[in-house]
Formats: C-alpha cells, sequence, structure tokens
C-alpha cells in the first residue's frame, strides 16, 4: 500500500501541468489541468462559438433596424439575467431584488449623462466609459451593503427580504421626482456618447439601431466572458460550494460572508451596467418599471436559459424578449386574441400567462432549462444510433 | 388621544386580514416548507368571486361558497403543480408558485375588467361609535371574524385527528409517513386552508373601497408579516400581521406630521421598514424557530 503510494508520489512530476497537445480524434481526452479548465474546450466548442459571434455581428447588416432595437434589448437583458445567475446560480443566494439594482444603474447612469442645467438632476458626463462604470459600482456598492442581511439570512427569508427591498426601492424612486420625474412622468436615459460621438443617434457608423446593436453586442460578450471566467476561478468555485452546502464550504475553509458579499457585488455589477444600458434604446426611464415583474422576468430568463450557466442566461434573455414580439403578431394570426388591451384574450395577457406557464412547464419537465435541451440534443447526437 | 385610539383600532382591523393571509403563508410553509407566492392571486380571485356570487346568492352565503371554491382552486393547483415536485429543492417549488401567481392573476383580471368590483357588503364605510370613538364598522367586523377563525383554526389544529396528522408532518415528514400519516393529504389540506383563508381575507380587502386589477399587492404586506412572527409560527404570523397593521396605519396618521421627508404613502412601504429592522435583530423572526443544521 505504501509502495504503491510512494510510486504514485514519485511518478507525480511526470504528469505534464502546461498546455499540452491533444490527441487527434479523441476531442474529450485531456492531458493536463488547462486543458480541463479551458473556456472552449473543445474544436467543435471553438468552432460554433466563432460562428455564432460572426454571425451576431453580421445581422447588424443583415436585419432591419426594428429587429436589430429587440435583439439590442435582448443582449442588455442577457447582461442582467448573467449578473443574477451569478448570485442565484452560480453562488445559490436566492434574489428577488434584481430590478432595485437595476434601477440604481439606470438612475445613476441617467442622472450622470443627463444635461446639467435640465429639469431633473444632471452632470453632464456623457462619456459612455465613464457612466457604464460608474452606474456598475454605484449598484454593486448598493449590493455591498445589502449583502450583510444576506449572510445572515438563509433561503426563503433571503427571498422575501430581497422582494421587500424591490417595494421600498420602487417608493424611493416614485418619490424622489428630482431625479427620477416621478411615476407616469419619467425622465430621460443615459446618453450613449464614445469620444464624442453619440451613439444613439444615426451617424458614419450606421444607422442608430445599427450603432446600438454592435455596441451592445461588444458590451454582451466582454461581460459574459468575464462571467465564464469568474466561474472557473477560484472565486467560481468557492461559490458553487456555498451553493451546495454552505455549512461544508465553510468546514473546508471557505469564507461564506466574504464570498456571499462579492456574490451580491458582481451581481449588482451587472445589473447596474444593465440599468444603465437597457433604457438608452428607448430613451427614457420611468420608476414604475422596476417592479417585481421585473425581477420575476429576470428569473425567468435564468430558469428557462439554466441555471449556473452563462450560455443558457444568454438563450433565455433571448427567448423572453423575442416572446413580446412574437406574441403582438398574435392577433394577425389567431382570429380570437385581440391587440386591444380593453378586450379579453388580448396579447398582454397572453404574453403574461406565457412568462408564468413558461416558468412552471420548464421547472416540472427540463430543470436545466434551454441549456439542459441543448444538452439533451447534443447527447442524442452524439451517441447515434445508440439511443444511450 | 382620541386620534391614536382610533387608528390603533383601524391597525388592528387590517391587521387582522394581514394575519389571515400570514396564516395561509405560514401553513404552507409548515406542511411543504415552501412559501407560496401563489396568495396573492388566490385573494384576488376570493374577492372576484365574492363579488360575483353576492348579486345571485346574497353577500353570507357568497363568502362561504367562494372560499369553499378557492379552496378547491388551491387544492387543484396543489396537486397538479406542486405534488410533481416533492423532494426538489424548496427555491424550485417557490419558484413555480410564483409563475401559477401570474398566470392564476391575468384570469382573475379578466373577470376584475378595468372597473372598481363592489363586494356588495354590508359595513361598507359605515361608522359606528365606541364610547367617545368613531370607528368603521367594516374594522371591527374584520377583527371579530378573524378572531372567530383563528380560533377555530387552532382548535382544529389542537383537537382534530387531521390537525394532529398535520402537526407530526410538519415535526418530521418521514416519521410521520412511518405512522401513517398520509403526508400527501396534509399538503392537500394545507394548501386548502390556505385558500379557504386567502379568500375570506380577500373579501375583507374590498369591503368598502372594492377590488381593482392592483389590489393582489396587498396580499404581499403578509410576506413581512410572516417574517416579523417567524416563517414556521402559527401565533408569530397572528402577531406579525397585527403588527404590521398597526404600524402601517400609525404611518398613514402621523408620518405626514412627524416625517413629511419620507414623501407620501410611505406607509404602503412601512411593512417592510419593519421587517428589516426586526431581521436585523433576529435572523428567524419573532416567533420562529432558529434553523439547526447538520453538515
Amino acid at each position: 500500500m505504501t509502495e504503491t503510494r510512494s510510486a504514485a508520489a514519485q511518478a507525480a512530476p511526470d504528469i505534464p501541468t502546461g498546455r499540452s497537445r491533444k490527441v487527434r480524434g479523441r476531442p474529450l481526452l485531456y492531458t493536463s489541468y488547462a486543458q480541463d479548465m479551458a473556456l472552449l474546450d473543445t474544436r467543435a466548442k471553438r468552432v460554433s462559438t466563432g460562428v455564432l459571434v460572426v454571425l451576431a455581428f453580421a445581422l447588424a447588416v443583415l436585419l432591419q433596424d426594428r429587429s436589430l432595437e429587440v435583439l439590442a434589448g435582448a443582449y442588455v437583458l442577457a447582461i442582467g439575467a448573467i449578473g443574477l445567475n451569478i448570485v442565484t446560480g452560480y453562488a445559490g443566494q436566492v434574489s428577488l431584488g434584481h430590478a432595485f439594482f437595476v434601477a440604481i444603474g439606470a438612475y445613476t447612469a441617467a442622472a450622470l449623462s443627463g444635461p446639467v442645467d435640465g429639469e431633473r438632476l444632471g452632470y453632464g458626463v456623457a462619456e459612455i466609459w465613464l457612466w457604464l462604470p460608474a452606474a456598475g459600482l454605484v449598484a454593486a456598492a448598493a449590493g455591498v451593503l445589502v449583502a450583510p442581511l444576506a449572510t445572515r439570512l438563509r433561503g426563503l427569508y433571503l427571498a422575501v427580504v430581497t422582494l421587500g427591498l424591490v417595494f421600498l426601492g420602487e417608493h424611493v424612486f416614485k418619490e424622489w421626482q428630482e431625479l427620477t420625474g416621478g411615476p407616469g412622468v419619467g425622465r430621460e436615459a443615459a446618453i450613449p456618447q464614445l469620444f464624442g460621438v453619440r451613439l444613439d443617434q444615426d451617424g458614419p457608423l450606421g444607422t442608430k439601431e445599427q450603432t446600438l446593436y454592435v455596441l451592445m453586442l461588444v458590451l454582451l460578450i466582454v461581460f459574459a466572458v468575464a462571467a465564464r471566467n469568474l466561474a472557473r476561478s477560484r472565486i467560481g468555485r468557492a461559490f458553487a460550494a456555498i451553493r451546495d452546502r454552505d455549512i461544508a464550504a465553510a468546514v473546508i475553509g471557505v469564507p461564506l460572508t466574504r464570498n456571499k458579499v462579492l456574490a451580491f457585488g458582481i451581481s449588482s455589477f451587472y445589473a447596474g451596467c444593465a440599468g444603465g444600458l437597457l433604457y438608452t434604446i428607448s430613451g427614457y426611464v420611468e420608476p414604475g418599471s422596476f417592479s417585481l415583474l421585473m425581477s420575476v422576468q429576470f428569473i425567468a430568463m435564468v430558469l428557462i436559459g439554466g441555471v449556473a450557466t452563462v450560455s443558457g442566461a444568454i438563450a433565455g434573455a433571448l427567448f423572453i424578449s423575442l416572446l413580446q414580439p412574437l406574441t403582438r403578431s398574435l392577433p394577425s394570426l389567431v382570429p380570437f386574441v385581440s391587440g386591444d388591451t380593453t378586450q379579453t384574450p388580448n396579447v398582454f395577457q397572453v404574453e403574461t400567462v406565457l412568462y408564468g406557464l413558461l416558468i412552471v412547464l420548464f421547472l416540472i419537465f427540463e430543470p436545466r432549462g434551454l441549456f439542459g435541451l441543448w444538452i439533451r440534443i447534443r447527447n442524442y447526437w452524439k451517441s447515434w444510433p445508440f439511443s444511450y | 388621544m382620541k386620534g391614536l385610539l382610533e387608528s390603533l383600532i383601524r391597525g388592528l382591523g387590517n391587521g387582522s386580514v394581514y394575519a389571515l393571509l400570514a396564516l395561509g403563508f405560514v401553513i404552507i410553509y409548515k406542511a411543504t416548507r415552501v412559501i407560496s407566492f401563489a396568495q396573492p392571486a388566490l385573494m384576488l380571485a376570493g374577492a372576484v368571486a365574492v363579488s360575483y356570487l353576492a348579486e345571485v346568492t346574497g353577500f353570507y352565503a357568497a363568502v362561504l361558497l367562494s372560499a369553499l371554491l378557492i379552496a378547491g382552486v388551491a387544492l387543484a393547483i396543489e396537486r397538479i403543480a406542486i405534488r410533481p415536485m416533492v423532494g426538489r429543492p424548496v427555491f424550485v417549488v417557490a419558484i413555480i408558485t410564483l409563475g401559477i401567481d401570474v398566470v392564476v392573476r391575468v384570469v382573475v383580471n379578466a373577470f376584475i375588467g378595468r372597473d372598481v368590483r363592489q363586494m356588495g357588503d354590508p359595513w361598507g364605510f359605515t361608522q359606528v361609535s365606541l364610547g367617545p370613538l368613531v370607528v368603521q364598522s367594516r374594522w371591527l367586523a374584520m377583527l371579530v371574524v378573524t378572531a372567530v377563525l383563528v380560533g377555530l383554526l387552532f382548535a382544529f389544529f389542537r383537537f382534530t385527528k387531521y390537525g394532529l396528522a398535520m402537526r407530526a408532518a410538519a415535526f418530521d415528514q418521514e416519521i410521520a409517513l412511518a405512522q401513517g400519516v398520509s403526508v400527501g393529504m396534509v399538503f392537500a389540506l394545507s394548501w386548502g386552508l390556505a385558500g379557504f383563508l386567502a379568500a375570506i381575507a380577500g373579501m375583507f380587502v374590498g369591503t368598502g373601497q372594492g377590488i381593482e386589477q392592483l389590489t393582489w399587492v396587498v396580499a404581499l404586506k403578509a410576506l413581512p408579516a410572516i417574517i416579523v412572527g417567524g416563517l414556521d409560527s402559527l401565533g408569530g404570523a397572528v402577531v406579525g400581521g397585527l403588527v404590521v397593521g398597526v404600524v402601517e396605519s400609525l404611518f398613514q396618521s402621523y408620518q405626514g406630521e412627524f416625517a413629511p421627508w419620507l414623501g407620501q404613502n410611505v406607509a404602503v412601504v412601512s411593512p417592510y421598514i419593519v421587517m428589516l429592522i426586526v431581521l436585523l435583530v433576529r435572523p428567524y423572526g419573532l416567533f420562529g424557530t432558529r434553523e439547526v443544521e447538520r453538515v
């Protein structure tokens, strides 16, 4: 017994630790740790991700402006969903308060970039590389402030407290009219300006929608890669340990408080950035939009897409955002659904029911979400023609 | 002093409605370890059912019928969407109830329409005088009915076979199962009771001002109530509901005078402020049992 152990210890230096060559035709054979932990570990993933990214950029020229606007919004929501996924999916801390942090980001960005002598609070800093991190950081600060509560509470207590946060935030934003314009009135949103070029106007780079689309796409890629890297780092493993069993994690030396605070901070940073960007597309923010429904939508994106996967969060955000234009086109297809809000059934009712039903059905039948569906399809073809 | 006592009675009246809703949350939580976010929808459905049935059968029969109807709806929800999820993480089930809430509310809203629906209740905004105090009779009705219902409920848990079964299942599901308690029946019973209580609470919420599509938010005030009282304490739910009602009523009466800088309508969010303060001091609420976990 001892002999084999010492033999293994002697053999240990031979295990390659650096990046080593892959064996041809054996895509799943890893010969080093770095290979196992790589972002895109197989050639198929590298190729398909590359194709997807190129395709996404090509869409800026291929699609009409109206579809680009929808997609740009979806990309921003995806950033927010990735943020929620970090705290709820990776770190396992249930948060129903995501809308609150989105609101903080939206108003920080709007106030920073607003005109100085305008009707509402404004500081005239329209450069996006200034207000975007600021929006994220202010939201992150709010997240860190809330986190001490989170470290004391567990599970559903935390869910209810974060729910309370949404209501408190909604109240503050409705009352603070100097900043938000008040319910029903609203204010102008953040102005995206990069080195003096307004990105939300038709310009040398293309139409308003094209430039915004490319901006959101680039930012989404940056945020998504950052989240993937976070998830496979030491912090990401600590989050997963806390999610799976927090007491056991504490016993093996994962500092609970620090990591929970970190999870809330990072998640809120993502939410804040998403909030700052989200309203640049419509150019207008209304304090009533940051309600419980927004939090539920983010949760729906994460659950429908796939918990604790970045690609799932993106897929979920795309799915939910595309649901809206799809249901809006229902009246022309299905005669009994009305586009008029005073009649029943109308498209808004159908849309809301679909949110609810999709959450319920996915949780009952495919808890891993769209990502799980993809895994099923992939595994089917991997082992085809055998069923297992 | 007179004003203070009057707002106290208003608070206790509204608070007893929150207590009914909170009891529903706690009963479901004790049986299934899940917070059912579907309570607001059930409450609204109850109120709507009363407003329609009252025109046909008269008010009191309508209340009883709709409470039974909503209990049936709750049973159906439990059987279709919650029972298949036994053994899955509680968070997942809680989110499912959130989804159900959204769906049921859309259906109920279609019955409400754009306008305010009246309950057809005998109280309205009529006032009675208690000695020197002048209070609305509906607050007294809320207090009395809630007191009777809470008494019946506690007697049910204390003295009946089914109450014993529910207490046993809440204590330890597996041991209860081994003793011959049908845990599935306990789940169903808890949802049925919660639906029954939610419908009665919905009827009271609608007295006087009637109900509209946004009324469902009222039910969420029971969440601070259960957190203040402790998630797994029936007595705590009652106390929490009353505390939330009284705090809200006091804010309504005195916040404009003493703390105008907080802005208007702080009373609406005051329950959440109370909740945060209580949680900072006692993470498991006033009467909740401390969670002890083994690694």
